[in-house]
């Protein structure tokens, strides 16, 4: 799966999303929970903020000196007695892949979730090689086993579908014969994904945190699956984004904190695990050969520009879990295996305008996203910063802020959404604002304003609304 | 044994030129972080209030925790065993059993009681994967435990393979409480020191807190997917 997925435009995209009723169901439930959970995780610590700026502080001096870590990283790898292949781009990493596949006279991969292998296409290439691929997260793999349905969320995947939906697909594809419930759901696919670990000859991963110091990495999972990935079969082959490291142990385990409370409010997941090299001499378990594959793919180009600050990225999903228009249209409708804030942001700058520009649209610039993330990307202003260049290029937007918000059903029918409206883009907005009153505003306020004046944009009128909404009310 | 790296002045030169300066192949120190918020978390607890905290958090991550001291300890790890339903059982191969007493139970006590135990053997190979993946029961020691997330700390060897504590059905950790610390920061900083001190970092460790799980399916939790499906902390009173 490449990072672009389906082949639908972006307003019949979100059109479906919007019909799918289950979905938006899900999508709903999913980010109250999740957002309910991140909260507990991250108040608890009590000083919240300077954990922030602490992982922002690391994340911007690793992008400022990748260079030099990514060096010492791949010199203290083949210290270990790993292989270190850069890629430059996502063909170089797939052909690098597929010579080791070969070589190995491969026949079956498992691998642990991963997006930048999503990002490279890599299950195609190794399915042409004559290589089955088997994908162990369970999200994932129900995806899989669905015809390769793509995912609509960067940490779990299959949340568009219901269990039944799932035991259909189970029934079709896998002969399965119990019910709906999750357990024995998962059961099931405990059973299934055990033989396959056992016979693979190939193990894939992602990585969480590459640690430049003593060439290790680390995965961070709730379901064990990346343990027996790397732990069974006899080759390891793990690719990772180029900017996906830290200096040092120290660091790693900041970000790992961040990780862990701000995807999933927990305060460690069940498995960390922290791998370096191959197996050492004697041992029984872990792979004999362990390949690292470093890819750019397209990441040098955002290096050292205005949208540098979304690679301090550590793919949490916090932003995605508080997003209304992910909310309202679903992670499909992104057409990108990045779907929610930062897959407006990043998706843009890895696949090009010409296939994203409606992206940057996808967004009421409320700014929750920002103040969840816990590395403090200014995901809000970078949304808006992409609709300047995009005007700039164009001469004009791709699609009217009007049309958007309508398409997302935001817009539609209340004046209370106008007044959310008013919180699109400040820095756009000060130009129509005489004191605490807009009097014309640009995009679905131009309608409005035309026949009446506004308040000023209020950062916390859309929170006040979302939270009223929450609570069933109609009015904010 | 070294390996290879391939590709890598190309792209590197790539990331120094978007970077707008030349190469940075030396000279980046450890730098001075402003913050440092991990270093507060838990600083004054003393032992005893690490271990209350350990058994509050494994009470929200699935996992029993049993509190014991040297003496009890055989009679404590054999209950636990019971519980979860007996043998087959594998293990490292590790000195600590024997300096804990846990010899008599393991060698002679649960084989009489036709309890199958495997104890890990390097030189038999394949044959320990086996034995691990048939195994009810998988019994480790922790290196360093968190109380603060509760979690247990393993280092694989050539004794201590990494799959005791995914392939059984249930895990048990042994856990000396002169090994609790407060947070994952102590545990990052004792690694690198290791680091630092020359010695190698294991090629493999592990951080497990609690049975493995997971909420792919209309996030509701399912407690064991691919790991084990129930785990037990029993604390060792060694202070
Ligand atoms: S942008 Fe921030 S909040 Fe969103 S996934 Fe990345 S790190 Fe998490």
């Amino acid at each position: 799966m490449a990072m672009k997925i389906g082949t639908d435009h972006f307003k019949e995209r979100v059109e479906h999303g919007i019909n799918d009723s289950f979905m938006r169901g899900a999508v709903a439930g999913a980010q109250n929970s999740m957002g309910v959970r991140r909260q507990t995780a991250t108040e608890e610590l009590g000083n919240w903020e300077e954990w922030r700026s602490h992982g922002e502080e690391i994340r911007q001096h690793v992008l400022a000196n990748l260079d030099y870590y990514l060096e010492q990283l791949s010199e203290n790898v083949a210290k270990r007695g790993g292989h270190v292949f850069f890629a430059q781009t996502a063909e170089q990493a797939n052909d690098y892949i597929k010579g080791v596949v070969t070589k190995k006279n491969a026949k079956k991969v498992v691998k642990a979730k991963s997006m930048v292998t999503e990002e490279i296409s890599l299950n195609k290439t190794l399915e042409e090689a004559g290589c089955s691929v088997v994908e162990t997260d369970l999200g994932e793999y129900i995806l899989q086993v669905d015809d390769h349905d793509p995912p609509s969320h960067i940490v779990v995947p299959a949340l568009h579908k219901n269990k039944e939906q799932i035991r259909d697909v189970f029934t079709k594809k896998l002969g399965y014969q119990k019910t709906e419930k999750p357990e024995e759901l998962a059961w099931h696919a405990r059973e299934m994904l055990r033989q396959e670990y056992l016979t693979a000859d190939i193990g894939i991963t992602g990585c969480n945190f590459a640690v430049a110091e003593t060439g290790s990495f680390s995965l961070v999972t709730n379901e064990g699956n990346a343990d027996l990935v790397t732990s069974l079969p006899k080759t390891q082959i793990t690719v990772m984004g180029m900017e996906r490291l830290v200096p040092t142990f120290e660091e790693m385990e900041v970000l790992v904190s961040l990780l862990t409370r701000s995807a999933v409010g927990q305060k460690l997941t069940s498995y960390i695990t922290v791998l370096t090299g191959p197996r050492e001499e004697h041992d029984v378990d872990g792979p004999e050969e362990f390949h690292l594959v470093i890819v750019d793919n397209g990441r040098s180009k955002i290096l050292g520009g205005e949208f540098q600050s979304v690679l301090q990225c550590i793919r949490c999903a916090a932003c995605i879990n508080v997003c209304p228009v992910y909310r309202h249209v679903g992670g499909h409708s992104y057409g990108s295996i990045y779907s929610g804030p930062i897959g407006a942001v990043l998706s843009p700058l890895l696949g090009g305008y010409d296939e994203y520009k409606e992206l940057p649209y996808a967004s009421t610039l409320c700014g929750a996203c920002t103040d969840v993330c816990p590395v403090k990307i200014p995901l809000h202003q970078l949304l808006h910063k992409h609709r300047q260049v995009i005007v700039e290029q164009e001469g004009k937007a791709p699609i009217s802020e009007k049309l958007v918000m309508k398409a997302y059903g935001l817009g539609a029918a209340s004046p209370m959404l106008y007044k959310l409206g008013t919180k699109i883009a400040p820095a756009a907005m000060n130009p129509f604002t005489v004191g605490d009153r807009i009097s014309k505003g640009p995009g679905p306020l131009k309608a409005w304003t035309e026949i009446r004046e506004f308040p000023a944009p209020n950062k916390e009128r859309f929170r006040d609304w979302f939270k009223n909404r929450e609570k069933g009310g109609k009015e904010s | 044994m070294t390996g290879t790296i391939h590709n890598r002045e190309t792209f590197l030169s790539q990331i120094a030129s978007s970077l707008g300066r030349s190469r940075l192949s030396s000279g980046v120190t450890d730098p001075e972080w402003k913050h440092r918020p991990q270093d507060q978390v838990l600083q004054d607890a003393t032992p005893d209030e690490l271990v209350d905290i350990l058994k509050t958090q494994c009470l929200k991550i699935h996992t029993s925790l049993v509190i014991t001291d040297a003496k009890k300890l055989p009679e404590t790890l054999h209950e636990v065993v019971a519980n979860y339903g007996g043998g087959p059982i594998v293990t490292w191969k590790d000195e600590r059993f024997s300096k804990w007493g846990l010899e008599p139970l393991m060698k002679k006590e649960w084989p009489s009681q036709k309890l199958e135990v495997y104890e890990w053997d390097h030189t038999k190979g394949a044959e320990n994967i086996r034995q691990a993946e048939k195994a009810n029961v998988g019994i480790t020691i922790s290196e360093m435990t968190l109380a603060e997330s509760g979690t247990v700390v393993l280092f694989s060897d050539k004794d201590k393979g990494r799959t005791v504590s995914f392939l059984p059905a249930t895990y048990i950790a042994l856990v000396p409480k002169s090994t609790i610390v407060p947070r994952i920061t102590q545990a990052a900083r004792k690694l690198r020191e290791l680091h630092h001190s020359g010695k190698q970092v294991a090629s493999c460790v592990n951080f497990i807190t609690g049975p493995s799980n997971s909420a792919d399916i209309e996030l509701n939790l399912v407690v064991g997917v691919h790991g084990p499906v129930k785990a037990t902390y029993i604390v060792i009173d060694d202070l």
